[in-house]
């Protein structure tokens, strides 16, 4: 079983999976290596790394030396095919005008979804981040503990390979023996911004990062992935092997020919076809799942975007892993007369407490950094340190006037330049041209960092998304309407991050840019950081959240959304390791309860 | 001091990105009020396409078509070259087709780069006049020291006299366009000190002598 036709497909299957990226991905991969029969609908075109990623090309041989267009918002080099924060002809909308409360909403119309340009910082939610009302009395706690999803980092960790160090810092958790590859190397300026920060009490420690900084353990693994399971087993150990270690040059953003870092169309994909339990029809842009007069569901109604003909395929299990805001559509869209508000809505929570992450940067100049000698600092594409989020006693004991924290990426070295490579210059010289712009350019090249937060959004009531009452995209179907709005608790946050990484810049004898005026002009529009999750929140009750623990939604018992819908709060951790954790954790539960026949 | 940025290209800056939204959202309010289906929107230009083929190697024009007439492409090359100079660690901007890729660059039918078009035809009007005012000859024609005589008024934007403002707007974009031309070509990165993009087996970090200049050796 293969990538197909939309008319080839089987009468029946056991599981359609909507969606091919993270969550997507992950639910195929665990449902077909235990011998489910799976259909996975990609809205977007097919897309292989291998042949179509742009390795070793430098940016005088891109249009525009490879600068962000609105037809690559990530310059012409990201992985990313017909997507960006607007899709042609896929319109979405937004209740207010007011530039403060716009959501900004990213999509990927491509096979493997956002997994292929993404950043791959990969950090495990702690034993907090699962108990947050706890904690503070605010947002929602998980109906599950961070020992609960433990085991599934641990094996999403070898799967994919994640390189990082445990330091055993709080809410930090460390990886058990044999989960984490080693880090690479830190750069002159990450190593300089190490040394300085630890006098402001601020740790910065090597990133974790789904690339292989090492050739995966094919002999050792694949028995404590699949335990029991000898095709499992033989198949991801093939799949193991025909990922190369990264070679330390390109951008991750682009894709990887070589299969070294985390995207789901050379990770989990391939061994999942492998299984022969894998059907793929891309260009399926999926309407509705449908039901029966029971109230089950019986598989999902969409539009083959090559012939625009209506199709529907059948199935004992739904798995919606659209991307949150999109499964929400789809479920919103997904209206009978037993469901007039959409299926799994009795709640009336579907789009509900929609995340984002807080965003904010500034960056500097450091005068130790210029004239640094002439060495190669690519590494591993993205950082490789990260400062975790380090001031819990201060923010618990009420100090710093917002509740929640997040941690600082770095942006430093001697990058493949590009159109912005000397653009810090007229702020330190004033202009000039010439000999003496020459001889700045090599001095000053690789002298600037910029320092960027990622934190905490608390889940509010003026966050959410709904159906539009009139505007459709161009298959015919609704799209939706965002509302947005950042509390206090974000703003200040924002303002924090820019005067610590102030502070950071100056510890380094750098000098850091104007920070804005306040944290609402610092903070990044919703949306912008791309970590948008919630809509289909979990929770212990019905009445007060869509799925269950194993986001299954509580309404309809075969309908399961494995993106990152079910978040009932976003901690400073990117997203998406828990996505994967949380989906082969549902999935392994979705099993169970087939094997049961209890679905 | 303006706020510095990390030397990378590829980062979308916030100012540009909420433009483009708003232009977006605009037009999608349009639609709504128009009744219109979501295809019938306008488009600006036809550039290459949220789907173009990353592996192919470009060049200027192969996209959409260039601007610059052959006098203007004549001062262009002589303000590039004055702007970034051949000396012993490479050769002058248009030595590695920078000239060409500015044309590129202002011909492009994405958002902003229509103004950027207007300042950079309108400036190298502006320095053939002001060259023949001066000089009685167009900028290519002067020595060096009659073109550093205009630069010096124009390259300095934060100081330029007020009759010289517009044009030192023109210099600073045209200056940013030339040097983001020419540091991404192999000679530019060269020059700069860029020697990544090659494949190794294991990522050394900082060598002891970079080591030795933070401090930390």
């Amino acid at each position: 079983m293969p990538h197909i036709s939309s008319s080839k497909t089987q009468p029946v299957y056991d599981v359609i999976v909507v969606g091919s990226g993270a969550g997507g991905g992950q639910t195929a991969y665990t449902l077909t290596m235990e011998g489910a029969k799976v259909l996975m609908l990609e809205a977007g075109r097919n897309y292989d790394p291998v042949k179509e990623t742009p390795m070793f090309q430098t940016n005088n041989q891109a249009p525009l030396r490879g600068a962000s267009t609105p037809d690559k918002p990530f310059g012409f080099y990201d992985s990313t095919v017909d997507g960006g924060w607007q899709v042609p002809g896929e319109p979405y909308t937004s209740a207010s005008s007011d530039p403060a409360r716009q959501f900004w909403w990213w999509r990927a119309r491509m096979l493997g979804g956002r997994t292929n340009h993404w950043g791959r910082i990969s950090l495990r939610n702690g034993p907090y981040d699962f108990k947050p009302y706890t904690r503070d009395g605010l947002g929602f706690d998980w109906p599950m503990s961070y020992e609960d999803l433990a085991p599934y980092y641990n094996k999403t960790e070898m799967l994919v390979g994640v390189y990082g160090t445990n330091e055993g810092l709080e809410n930090t958790p460390n990886s058990p023996a044999g989960c984490l590859l080693p880090p690479p190397k830190m750069r002159a300026g990450e190593l300089l911004a190490q040394h300085r920060a630890k006098k402001l009490g601020i740790p910065v420690m090597a990133i974790h990062r789904a690339v292989l900084s090492a050739k995966q353990d094919a002999e050792n693994l694949p028995a404590k992935l699949h335990p029991k399971n000898a095709k499992a087993q033989r198949l991801i150990a093939k799949a193991m092997r025909e990922r190369a270690a990264c070679f330390w040059a390109t951008a991750c953003g682009r894709g990887c020919s070589i299969k070294a870092n985390y995207q789901s169309t050379t990770v989990h994909l391939p061994p999942a076809l492998d299984t022969g339990n894998l059907d793929i029809v891309t260009d399926a842009m999926v309407r509705a799942v449908t039901v029966d007069e029971n109230g089950k569901a019986t598989g999902v109604s969409y539009i083959d975007r090559k012939t625009r003909e209506e199709r529907t395929v059948k199935a004992r299990v739904v798995v919606l892993a659209a991307s949150s805001a999109e499964s929400v559509r789809i479920l919103l869209n997904s209206k009978s007369p037993r469901f007039p508000n959409g299926l799994a809505n009795s709640s009336g929570l579907v789009g509900k407490y929609i995340m984002d992450t807080v965003g904010a940067r500034l960056g500097g100049q450091i005068p130790a950094l210029e004239n640094l000698p002439v060495h190669n600092e690519d590494g591993a594409g993205g950082s490789h340190v990260y400062v975790p989020w380090w001031l819990y006693k201060e923010q618990h004991a009420g100090k710093l006037g917002f509740a929640r924290g997040y941690h600082i990426e770095f942006d430093s070295g001697r990058r493949m330049p590009g159109m912005g490579s000397t653009s810090g210059l007229e702020g330190i010289n004033g202009g000039g041209y010439g000999q003496q712009f020459k001889a700045d350019a090599r001095r000053y090249y690789g002298s600037f960092m910029s320092f960027a937060g990622r934190g905490e959004m608390i889940p509010n009531d003026d966050s959410f998304c709904e159906l539009d009452p009139t505007v459709k995209d161009k298959w015919g179907i609704p799209v939706l309407r965002f509302h947005w709005k950042w509390s206090e608790h974000e703003t200040r946050q924002a303002a924090h991050m820019q005067k610590t990484f102030g502070e950071i810049i100056e510890s380094m004898g750098g000098k850091a840019g104007k920070p804005e005026a306040t944290g609402a002009a610092a903070i990044e529009p919703g949306g912008k950081i791309i970590h948008e999750v919630g809509g289909t929140i979990m929770g212990t009750d019905p009445k007060k959240s869509v799925t269950n623990q194993w986001c299954q939604t509580w309404e309809v018992k075969n309908l399961f959304v494995n993106d990152g819908g079910a978040f009932c709060s976003n901690a400073d951790k990117n997203p998406t390791l828990t996505i994967m954790a949380l989906a082969w954790r549902s999935s392994d539960y979705l099993l169970e309860e087939m094997r049961k026949g209890n679905l | 001091m303006n706020t510095p940025e990390p030397a990378d290209s590829l980062r979308l800056d916030r100012r540009s990105a909420i433009k483009w939204m708003l232009t977006a959202t605009a037009s999608v309010a349009l639609m709504e009020r128009a009744g219109m289906a979501a295809e019938g929107t306008p488009k600006v230009g036809v550039g290459y396409g949220t789907d173009p083929d990353l592996v192919k190697i470009y060049k200027p024009g192969d996209v959409w078509a260039l601007t610059f007439t052959d006098p203007q492409r004549r001062t262009a090359t002589a303000l590039c070259d004055t702007i970034i100079p051949a000396d012993d660690k490479s050769p002058a901007a248009s030595k590695v087709g920078v000239p060409d890729f500015i044309d590129e660059w202002i011909s492009a039918p994405y958002p902003g780069h229509t103004d950027d078009k207007r300042t950079v035809l309108e400036g190298l009007a502006w320095i053939d006049e002001e060259s023949q005012k001066r000089f009685g000859n167009n900028f290519a024609d002067l020595v060096l020291k009659q073109k550093n005589a205009i630069c010096d008024d124009i390259c300095v934007f934060g100081t330029a006299k007020p009759e010289f403002k517009k044009a030192a707007g023109f210099f600073r974009k045209f200056r940013d366009l030339t040097a983001g031309g020419f540091y991404s070509t192999p000679e530019g990165m060269k020059d700069i000190g860029y020697v990544g993009n090659v494949p190794t087996v294991n990522f050394a970090g900082p060598t002891p002598e970079a080591l030795k200049h933070l401090g930390l050796a």
